[in-house]
C-alpha cells in the first residue's frame, strides 16, 4: 500500500508545484496504522504525512464545501463511492466543482477496525496490508486476516468500481466491486417481521443513541448550514434526548431530509460510536423510492432530479403502505 | 390524549392538517351542512397539503395526539397545480418509514377532500376517529413529558 | 487479602444487590457493553476495558431533570427536583474511571456543591477492577494512573480464574460485610503477580511515554497561540463523540422543554465541540470549529490542571481515540504541540 501512498503523492507534487492545484486533500498518518485523518496538505513538504491505505475508508467530500469556497484549486483524491457524494454535493449546489480538481483513484475495499478489534486484536503496535491480507503486529502476539472478511460494512453494499466524476483517475484497474449479498437484506428482514418486533428492534437500537450529532456532521447531504435540532427558534431544538420521542424524532427527521440525496455511503453507521445501524433506515427510504418511483442512485450523476424533487400523476398512494410489507 | 376521568373513557386526539383551499373549506361546508363530526379532531389550517412538514407530523404526536390526518386537494385539483402531487410522495415516504420502526400504520393516514365534499369530510374524521379510538393511545411515539 | 472463584460471579453480585442495585458491565449486544444495572441472567462482561459509555454517566447522568414549572390561572407553581438518594454499587470499573469521578469531584463537590451528583457520589460504592491487558488506545499510566492497582472503594484483580478482592475505604468493608460468606481469606502471591504482568504489558504500550511536560500553566499563551491548531482542527467534524464518550468533560446546559401543560427544567450534557456551547445573548465566544477544537484541549491540559493543583482532566482511558469519527485525539494533539519547540 505504500506504493499507492507513493503515487498518489508524487502526482500531488506535480499538481502543487505546476500551479495546477493550491492545495491538496487527503488523508494524514495516524497513531497505529489504522486510525488515519482527513487531511488538508498546503505544501509539498506536508505531504510527507500523506496516507492512502485500507483504513481511508472517511469520505472526504463533505470537506470540499468549504475548499472549494477557496481561492484556487482544491485536489480532492476520490474513491468511487466518494464520487458519488461528490457528485450529490454538486448537485446540490454545495460544492463549487470548478474549483476542485478531483481524482479518482482505486479502492478494493476499506478495513474495518472494529472488526479486528471484535476478535479480540489488542495492543497493536504496527499493521502490514497486502493485496488480499492483513497482518496486524500486537504486544499480545501477531495476527493475520482475510481482509474480505473485515471491511467495513459500506464496503458490502459497494456501489461498483467504477468513478462517477473526476479530472483524472490513477490506475482505476486496481479497484475491486467488494459487494457481498443484497445491501437490502436487513431491510426486507425487518421488513417481515410484525410491527413489536420492528419496534422493540428500533427501541433496543436508537435508545443507545448520546446525540453526539456525529451522524449529522460526517454525512455529506446533511449539509446545512445550521440544522433544525440546532436551532433554538425551531422550536424542535435538542441537546439531548430526554425523552424516547427526541431519540425517535432526530432519526426519523435526519432519514427523511436526506431522503433522495443519500447516495448510501454508509458513513452514519460507520462513525456511530454505540454502533447503532443508522444506514438502515436510511436504506429504507432508498428501497421504497426505488420500489415506487423506478430505480435511483443518488449521486450518480450531477443533474438529474431526486425523487422528491418531482411526481408523476399516478404515483401510488400513501395508502399503499397498508397493503405493502408484514404483519400488521 | 385526554381521559375523561368520570367514565375512564378514551377520547383519541386527532390533529387533521387541511389545505386552505378545499379541505378546509370542505370542513366549513361540513359544519354548514350541519354534519357532525367528533369534536376532538383539531383542524390546523395549512396553505397546502404540501406545507405539512414531516416534523409537524411527529410533533404532533409528541404533544399527544393519538392520530394525525392530512387532506388536501384531489390530486390534479391542487391551487399551486402541484403540491399535493409533491405531498403525495413524502407523505407516503414518511408513513412507510414510521410503519418501518413499528409504529401503528393507522394512525397516520392522507385523505384528499375538495372544497364541495362537506360529507367527505365529516364521514372521514368519523372514521378516522373511529379508528384511532380502537388502536387505542398513542404510546410509541409519544412523549412521556407531554402526558 | 480476600478472593472468591469466578464461577461464583454472579452469586457475588446478587450479595452485593442486597443493599441497593448494583451496576456492572453488562453486554447489550454483539458491539457495545454498558455499565447496566445487573438483575440475575445479565450478560456481565469483566474482560471489555471501555464500556460504551463512561462510568461517568452513573453519577453525573446526560439528562437530569432539575425543576419544572406549571401555571394554574394566574398561579406559577414551581416544582423541585430532588436528588436521588437510593443506593448502589458499581462494580468492575477499571482504573482510568476511578479516577474520572474524583476529576468529577473537584468540579462538582467545590463550592458550590451540586446536589444531585453528591447525592450519588455519597450513596454509592466503587468496585474497581484491575486491567490485565491494557489496549494500544492506553495511556493512563501517563497521568500517574496505575491499572494493576486502581483506586476504589474496593479493588479487584482477576488471576486464575479467581477474583480477588482488598477493601479500602469503610463504604468498601461494608460492602464486604454483604459477601463475606462468599470470600475466603488468601495471601497477596497473585495479585502481586498480576500486577507485575501489566506493568510489564503497560511498558510496552505504544503512547506509555507520551511526553506532557510542555503543558504547564506557564505555557498558556504559547500552546493557546499555536498555529498548529489550524490544522488539528482541519478534519474535525464538530460532533460531541468525544465529549460524550469522556469520563471526565463535565460541561452541562440547563435547557426548558414546554410540555404543553408544563415547563420542564432538565439539565444535559453539552459539548465545546457544538457551535451553540455557551451560547449567550450577544452569540458565540467561540465562532469556528478552531476555537472550539482548542477549547476542549486546553481546557483538559491548561486550565483544568492550572487551576487544580496540575491535575490534568484527562485519564487516558483512549475511548476518544477508538471512537473518534475521523480519528483525531488528544493524543495527537499532545504529541503535535508538545514537539514544538517552547
Amino acid at each position: 500500500m505504500q506504493v499507492m501512498t507513493d503515487v498518489l503523492v508524487k502526482r500531488a507534487k506535480e499538481l502543487l508545484s505546476s500551479g495546477e492545484v493550491a492545495r491538496v486533500f487527503g488523508w494524514g498518518h495516524g497513531e497505529f496504522g489504522y486510525d488515519t485523518t482527513p487531511a488538508l496538505f498546503e505544501d509539498e513538504e506536508s505531504l510527507g504525512g500523506f496516507v492512502y491505505d485500507g483504513f481511508c475508508g472517511a469520505n472526504i467530500s463533505k470537506y470540499l464545501i468549504a475548499e472549494s469556497k477557496k481561492e484556487g484549486k482544491t485536489l480532492a483524491f476520490l474513491k468511487p463511492c466518494d464520487t458519488y457524494s461528490f457528485n450529490q454535493l454538486v448537485k446540490d449546489n454545495r460544492i463549487n466543482k470548478d474549483n476542485i480538481y478531483a481524482v479518482g483513484i482505486p479502492c478494493a475495499g476499506k478495513v474495518d477496525i472494529d472488526k479486528l478489534k471484535e476478535q479480540g486484536v489488542s495492543g497493536i503496535i504496527s499493521i502490514e496490508e497486502g493485496d488480499k491480507e492483513i497482518t496486524v503486529k500486537t504486544v499480545y502476539g501477531d495476527k493475520t486476516f482475510v481482509k474480505a472478511d473485515v471491511l467495513l460494512d459500506k464496503c458490502y453494499a459497494c456501489k461498483g468500481k467504477e468513478h462517477k466524476a473526476g479530472d483524472e483517475f490513477i490506475s482505476p484497474e486496481l479497484s475491486e466491486d467488494t459487494t457481498n449479498g443484497d445491501k437490502y437484506e436487513l431491510v426486507t428482514k425487518l421488513e417481515n417481521m410484525t410491527p413489536d418486533e420492528r419496534f422493540a428492534f428500533w427501541r433496543s437500537q436508537l435508545s443507545k443513541c448520546i446525540r453526539c450529532n456525529a451522524c449529522r456532521n460526517v454525512c455529506p447531504a446533511c449539509s446545512c448550514l445550521k440544522c433544525i435540532f440546532d436551532n433554538d427558534n425551531s422550536g424542535i431544538a435538542s441537546k439531548a434526548n430526554a425523552d424516547d420521542f427526541e431519540e425517535n424524532m432526530f432519526h426519523i427527521i435526519r432519514a427523511f431530509h436526506v431522503c433522495g440525496r443519500c447516495t448510501d455511503c454508509g458513513e452514519c453507521s460507520r462513525v456511530c460510536p454505540q454502533h447503532i445501524p443508522l444506514h438502515l433506515l436510511n436504506r429504507k427510504f432508498i428501497k421504497d423510492m426505488n420500489e415506487l418511483y423506478g430505480e435511483y442512485q443518488a449521486g450518480e450523476d450531477d443533474s438529474s432530479r431526486p425523487p422528491l424533487l418531482t411526481y408523476t400523476k399516478t404515483d401510488a398512494e400513501p395508502s399503499i403502505v397498508h397493503e405493502r410489507g408484514g404483519d400488521k | 390524549m385526554p381521559i375523561n376521568e368520570e367514565n375512564k373513557e378514551f377520547t383519541p386526539l386527532i390533529v387533521a392538517f387541511c389545505c386552505n383551499w378545499c379541505s378546509y373549506a370542505g370542513a366549513d361546508l361540513a359544519g354548514t351542512g350541519r354534519l357532525a363530526y367528533p369534536a376532538n379532531v383539531k383542524i390546523v389550517r395549512v396553505p397546502c397539503s404540501c406545507r405539512v412538514n414531516p416534523t409537524f407530523i411527529l410533533r404532533a404526536f409528541q404533544r399527544g395526539a393519538d392520530g394525525v390526518i392530512i387532506c388536501g386537494c384531489h390530486p390534479g385539483d391542487c391551487h399551486y397545480t402541484s403540491g399535493n402531487y409533491f405531498a403525495r410522495r413524502r407523505m407516503t415516504l414518511l408513513f412507510s418509514m414510521l410503519d418501518y420502526l413499528g409504529i401503528e400504520r393507522d394512525r397516520t393516514r392522507v385523505e384528499w377532500v375538495s372544497a364541495a365534499e362537506g360529507a367527505k369530510f365529516a364521514a372521514t374524521m368519523n372514521d378516522f376517529a373511529a379508528k384511532i379510538h380502537e388502536l387505542g393511545e398513542n404510546k410509541r411515539l409519544g412523549d412521556l413529558r407531554c402526558k | 487479602m480476600k478472593r472468591v472463584s469466578l464461577d461464583k460471579l454472579n452469586e457475588l453480585l446478587s450479595a452485593l444487590s442486597s443493599s441497593g442495585a448494583v451496576y456492572a458491565p453488562v453486554r447489550r449486544d454483539e458491539k457495545d457493553v454498558y455499565f447496566s444495572k445487573w438483575s440475575e441472567g445479565s450478560d456481565v462482561d469483566l474482560t471489555v476495558l471501555k464500556t460504551s459509555r463512561s462510568a461517568k454517566d452513573l453519577f453525573f447522568p446526560q439528562v437530569e431533570d432539575i425543576a419544572s414549572f406549571k401555571t394554574e390561572g394566574k398561579k406559577i407553581s414551581v416544582i423541585a427536583g430532588t436528588p436521588d438518594g437510593e443506593k448502589f454499587t458499581v462494580f468492575g470499573v477499571r482504573a482510568c474511571d476511578a479516577r474520572s469521578f474524583s476529576i468529577l469531584d473537584k468540579v462538582f463537590l467545590a463550592d458550590p456543591i451540586d446536589p444531585y451528583y453528591k447525592a450519588r457520589r455519597d450513596n454509592s460504592t466503587v468496585i474497581t477492577l484491575a486491567c490485565p491487558a491494557p489496549e494500544e488506545t492506553c495511556f493512563c499510566s501517563v497521568f500517574s494512573i496505575d491499572p494493576s492497582s486502581p483506586e476504589g472503594d474496593v479493588t479487584t484483580w482477576i488471576k486464575d480464574g479467581f477474583l480477588y478482592w482488598r477493601a479500602n475505604t469503610d463504604k468498601g468493608a461494608e460492602a464486604e460485610k454483604n459477601v463475606s460468606s462468599l470470600l475466603e481469606d488468601c495471601d497477596e502471591t497473585a495479585v502481586k503477580e498480576a500486577e507485575k504482568q501489566t506493568k510489564e504489558i503497560v511498558s510496552k504500550m505504544p503512547l506509555s511515554n507520551l511526553d506532557l511536560s510542555r503543558f504547564t500553566p506557564d505555557e498558556l499563551l504559547p500552546v493557546f497561540n499555536s498555529p498548529k491548531w489550524t490544522s488539528l482542527s482541519k478534519a474535525c467534524l464538530g460532533c460531541g463523540t468525544c465529549t460524550f464518550v469522556c469520563p471526565t468533560c463535565q460541561c452541562y446546559d440547563i435547557r426548558d422543554f414546554d410540555c404543553g401543560n408544563k415547563i420542564q427544567r432538565f439539565r444535559c450534557w453539552d459539548s465545546c465541540m457544538y457551535s451553540d456551547f455557551t451560547k449567550m445573548a450577544h452569540g458565540n465566544p467561540r465562532k469556528s470549529q478552531v476555537e472550539r477544537f482548542r477549547q476542549r484541549f486546553m481546557h483538559k491540559l491548561i486550565y483544568f490542571p492550572a487551576n487544580n493543583n496540575g491535575e490534568y482532566g484527562c485519564v487516558g482511558c483512549g475511548r476518544c481515540l477508538s471512537k473518534c469519527p475521523i480519528s483525531m485525539n488528544i493524543v495527537k494533539v499532545i504529541k503535535t504541540l508538545g514537539a514544538e519547540e517552547k
